[in-house]
């Protein structure tokens, strides 16, 4: 006798024979997890390829081995600090200005980029012809990026003026170092050879330019361990660098948020699977009573009856998992075309085995899980079972170490979540937001079945009364219906209102006369005849800002030397190593709320502490006080200043706002520029105005934010349609679960269906009782999710967007009546099987 | 005579929140080994429940239960399905066939729990026995009622049984069907000199056995042999 032992081979083969007449459904269950498993694949071989291809191409990305950057050129020690490193070096200066196209008459801010040297060492200029990313620099000569030569249907061989010089367009400039298809949409580049910068003019006092040194080491040298040694001097001459390590580091580190928030979302469409598959499974061992109880007649032993359907699921389970890695991995041959622009570096797609690897692990420990609380209940069937009625229905025991079961998923849920987002605080907001909309749902589901039950309408014709009645008899489908389609439903709408309020806030911007032109960059002495100019052309100005260039050097009394010693203090040490642009002004404009402190707006100049006011967030980041005192630096002189006040500013705006405000009385007569906002009516006195100032005003630069907004949406669309894809795996998912649930409840409704029809209902007769039915899940379910949605975007909009939230009626009016109708639609059409047949042949089926 | 079933002071009670009813009370009995026994009675008389504890399906509330010397009151829901596996055979009322099993594999499925080998031969021997070796590969839906009464004596028979009850085994069948049933029944049961316990209220069926124990209310209230019963009718 072989009964002491599991006898794993029978097992084995009783879990196969007993799956053979359910596969079907068996395969049903686990096509919600599919697509949950491929969302997973998808996204973490999408995250393996972009490691590898970082890391493959991380010295392109720099183009040397190292990159030192400052704001001023460096002299003196430094240069010949500078000069001494690596093999060879290249410099490059570059600065935000306007280009002309003389041909076309059109103007556009764009990065001026002034080379000296070979630099890219790695990876190259990549233009059309090939040749000019070479030849451009010993010629009078520019090479311009593709966007611009598009916009303005340039060709190779036109002239482009940039300030003073006028060059001849050597190539068009499809790609450089580092540089991505958003950056060169945003801030397109141009090339020259350093010589002809100053000729160009733009070099004036107060330009903001940025100075790179790019430096080539011989080949294996540990370019690390050199840095590391000079850290000190670099930072000493206010010189940042990057390595092709650290850069490395700093683009997987950009990219990995990504994934991990991607993941996230593929992870709700596995959980929303997972539901389906629990719910499914439940139903499946419940019809399985009676075989277990004869097995347990035959001397099977409770744990082996437990392990056939154990082996059923993990059979499944992997199944499932092998199916979803499969469709990632084929879907993530698609993903580089959705996210390329965004990418520094070209994407390949090669088959990640890690991340198959992961997928099928996390597929069939999933599955697993959470099948094992309705599996659970199998130890419990009495083999008494099968001495009952047939008529008399068979119930199972809740077993207690099902609300283990229940921790254990919850504590899956949190641990996987915890490895996406790395902070207990937010794995813990993600566990028990989806853990709270889970419980909503089951709470709207169980409060629908008793109302229904304790206020039925006894006076309804016969079809409503039935069709209402299958919410609460037994056997319902009512609470795992409206939790999957309620999940689905919100998670569609959440994605709509993030939208909207995100739109919303770009779109109060462009509105009514809000200024629509940003100039910047006018000297003391151009101020007036740019006055004058707008005048002439009747553009209105709206504001006109002083801004003054400073760098901090003290807070209370310690300068940065002091705060990088105390590496607790790491987060308030990065203030010191930035410009700083200040203006000064006597009152606080309609975008600030002084929050603490007192607004003091003029200097009496009697020797005390200047009063300054900052930013709230500012000064919550770099953990500054009111009462601190900084030191700043204006070119060369010191300024002892207090901190007297802290202000709200409302950033949505467009208005020129500040970290930091001093009072008149100070700055006046320190270097400084302006910065105006106009208000142009149309596009056609837009390029007018743009002209004349490009013209007149060469070092004058031009924000048209109407270009900024079109960038924006283009962005806000690419990104959404990221979000869409994955969250489309969710929808998906949630369908599926839809239709395994309403095939599950086919079974459980063909006795009754048949009888019906046996006792003579029409075919109309049933179908508009399956109809009511589903109709009054699908719509409650979205109602219910809806109002989830509502609840959640109205948080996301107060506490993370800072946003006004005004809830669109169409879409949401839209997304109810397709949730609904569809899940009519599917009830009916599964129903259509069993109304179809003779009663009896549907009977004979179901022994 | 050696006994293979013995009932001492029995009892079952079910609670059902603070009442408690009393199904079976103070049942004493015992079967030799190789003799056929009926228990009849009217529906709701605890014959079933009788059935449950005589083969270890359900548990006693008091008394003594002792099949084939091994005292079943103590033994775990595991050692009770070893003594199933091992002693008991069932047929029961509506045949509980497993129906995502073929024919042969019900018959099967005894006796690979006990982890013999080169089973097959013998499977299909019984199921000719029964008349349906041509049915072996037909699923239990795919069978008429008479049929997988069949396969269910054959896979009653299958681990060589002990002891083998049958819970009303005509029940659900026609007369015509069930005289063939009975008649396999009892060839089966002779040929291979097993125990035979059965539960009806079909008198003819009863009538068959050598026994007769009646039982109402939960209590005995008369065991004899059949000869006697019959003509104390």
């Amino acid at each position: 006798m072989n009964t002491e032992g599991f006898n794993f081979p029978w097992l084995l083969k009783m879990a196969w024979r007993d799956s053979r007449k359910n596969r079907s459904r068996l395969f049903l269950f686990i096509s919600s997890i599919i697509l949950g498993i491929a969302a997973l694949v998808a996204i973490y071989s999408l995250g393996d390829n972009l490691r590898q291809n970082i890391d493959d191409q991380a010295a392109t990305l720099i183009g040397a081995d190292l990159a030192l950057s400052g704001n001023k050129a460096v002299e003196g020690k430094v240069k010949d600090l500078v000069d001494s490193l690596g093999v060879e070096r290249s410099e490059e200066r570059s600065f935000a200005s306007m280009i002309l196209f003389p041909k076309g008459g059109g103007n556009r801010l764009a990065q001026v980029k002034a080379l000296e040297g070979n630099f890219p060492y790695y990876g190259e200029l990549e233009t059309i012809p090939v040749t000019a990313g070479k030849t451009f620099r010993n010629k009078k000569e520019a090479l311009v990026d593709q966007t611009l030569m598009l916009q303005y249907q340039a060709k190779v061989g036109d002239s482009i003026k940039i300030g003073e010089v006028t060059f001849a367009i050597a190539g068009i400039l499809q790609k450089a170092p580092g540089q991505t298809g958003l950056t060169s949409t945003v801030a397109p580049s141009v090339y020259i050879p350093m010589r002809y910068l100053n000729q160009t003019g733009l070099m004036q006092k107060g330009s903001r330019i940025a100075y790179r040194y790019y430096i080539k080491y011989a080949p294996k040298t540990n370019v690390e361990s050199l840095v590391k040694n000079l850290e000190k001097r670099f930072e000493a001459a206010d010189l940042d660098y990057r390595t092709v390590q650290s850069q490395k580091e700093d683009t997987g580190r950009s990219f990995k948020d990504l994934t991990r928030f991607l993941a996230l979302v593929g992870f709700v469409a596995l959980l929303l699977g997972c539901i389906g598959v629990a719910s499914a499974i439940h139903i499946y061992i419940k019809e399985k009573i009676n075989l277990i109880a004869i097995l347990r007649c035959l001397g099977v032993k409770a744990s082996q009856a437990f392990l056939i359907y154990l082996i059923q699921i993990v059979g499944i389970g992997i199944i499932g998992s092998v199916l979803g890695a499969i469709l990632g991995t084929a879907i993530q041959q698609f993903l580089p075309v959705v996210i390329k622009d965004f990418l520094p570096f070209t994407l390949t797609t090669d088959v990640s085995w890690l991340a198959i690897g992961q997928g099928l692990a996390i597929g069939t420990l999933i599955s697993i899980l959470f099948s094992l609380p309705p599996l659970l209940s199998i130890r419990k069937v009495s083999p008494l079972n099968v001495l009952r009625a047939s008529g008399e229905s068979a119930t199972i025991e809740r077993d207690p170490v099902t609300w283990l079961l229940y921790a254990l998923i919850v504590l899956f849920i949190f641990g996987f979540s915890f490895l996406q987002m790395r902070t207990w605080i937010e794995a813990l907001v993600f566990t028990v937001s989806i853990l709270g909309a889970f419980l909503v749902l089951f709470a709207m589901a169980s409060l629908l079945m008793w109302l229904t039950r304790k206020f039925f309408p006894t006076s309804w014709s016969y079809l409503w009364r039935q069709g209402l009645a299958n919410l609460y008899r037994p056997n319902n489908q009512t609470a795992i219906l409206i939790v999957s389609i309620g999940l689905g439903t919100a998670l569609i709408c959440t994605l709509l209102f993030t939208q909207g309020i995100l739109l919303t806030r770009v779109n109060l911007s462009t509105s009514g006369n809000q200024p629509n032109i940003v100039l910047f960059d006018i000297q003391s002495n151009q101020k007036e005849a740019v006055l004058a100019l707008a005048k002439e052309q009747h553009v209105p100005v709206n504001q006109s800002v002083s801004i003054v260039n400073m760098r901090l050097e003290e807070v209370n009394g310690r300068g940065p030397s002091d705060f990088k010693k105390d590496t607790t203090d790491e987060q308030s040490a990065r203030i010191f190593g930035r410009e700083y642009r200040v203006t000064f002004r006597d009152s606080i404009t309609s975008s600030e709320k002084i929050t603490k402190g007192k607004w003091e707006g003029i200097y009496k100049n009697d020797g005390s502490l200047i009063p300054i006011s900052l930013e709230q967030g500012f000064a919550d980041r770099s953990r500054v006080k009111l009462g601190d005192t900084m030191v700043f630096n204006v070119q060369g002189t010191m300024m002892s200043t207090v901190v007297a006040s802290l202000r709200e500013v409302n950033w949505g705006e467009v208005q020129t706002n500040f970290l930091v405000v001093f009072p008149k009385g100070v700055l006046e007569e320190a270097p400084q520029f302006h910065v105006m906002l106009t208000h142009v009516p149309n596009p056609e006195a837009s390029a007018k105005f743009q002209q004349s100032i490009v013209r007149q005003f060469p070092n004058i630069s031009i924000i048209d934010l109407a270009l900024v907004l079109r960038v924006l949406d283009d962005i806000f669309n690419k990104i959404g349609f990221v979000i869409r894809f994955m969250a489309g795996f969710s929808i998906l998912t949630g369908i599926i679960v839809l239709i395994a649930s309403v095939l599950i409840s086919k079974y459980q409704r063909l006795q009754e269906s048949v009888l019906l029809r046996t006792l003579g209902a029409s075919r109309k007769q049933i179908f508009t009782i399956t109809a009511l039915e589903y109709f009054f899940l699908g719509s409650l379910a979205s109602l219910t999710g809806i109002i989830l949605a509502v609840a959640g975007s109205w948080s996301l909009a107060k506490f993370s967007f800072e946003a006004e939230f005004k809830p669109e009626i169409w879409p949401v009016a839209v997304v109810f009546f397709f949730v609904s109708l569809l899940t009519v639609l599917i009830g009916l059409i599964n129903s259509r099987g069993i109304l179809s047949k003779p009663p009896l042949e549907v009977l004979r089926q179901d022994v | 005579m050696e006994t293979i079933l013995n009932l001492n002071q029995v009892g079952k009670i079910y609670q059902s929140g603070s009442r408690s009813l009393t199904v079976l009370d103070n049942i004493n009995f015992s079967i030799d080994t190789g003799s056929t026994l009926a228990i009849v009675g009217p529906s709701g008389s605890g014959k079933t429940t009788l059935l449950g504890l005589c083969a270890g399906l359900d548990r006693a509330s008091s008394g003594l239960v002792e099949l084939h010397g091994t005292k079943l009151n103590g033994l775990s829901e595991d050692q009770l399905a070893a003594v199933r596996n091992q002693y008991i055979g069932f047929i029961f009322q509506n045949f509980q066939l497993m129906p995502t099993l073929t024919a042969l594999e019900n018959v099967m499925v005894p006796l690979e729990l006990r982890g013999e080998r080169n089973i097959k031969p013998r499977a299909l021997d019984l199921l000719d026995k029964v008349g349906l070796a041509e049915r072996s590969h037909h699923y239990p839906t795919q069978l008429s009622g008479g049929e997988q009464q069949r396969v269910s004596l054959a896979r009653a028979f299958s681990n060589k049984p002990k002891i083998l009850f049958a819970d009303e085994p005509t029940g659900n069948l026609d007369a015509e069907t069930s005289e063939k049933v009975v008649k396999l029944l009892f060839d089966l049961n002779k040929e291979a000199g097993t125990t035979l316990v059965v539960v009806t209220h079909d008198l003819d069926l009863a009538a068959k056995t050598q026994r007769i124990i009646r039982i109402k209310g939960g209590k005995i209230i008369s065991d004899a042999p059949t000869g006697l019963q019959v003509s104390a009718l």
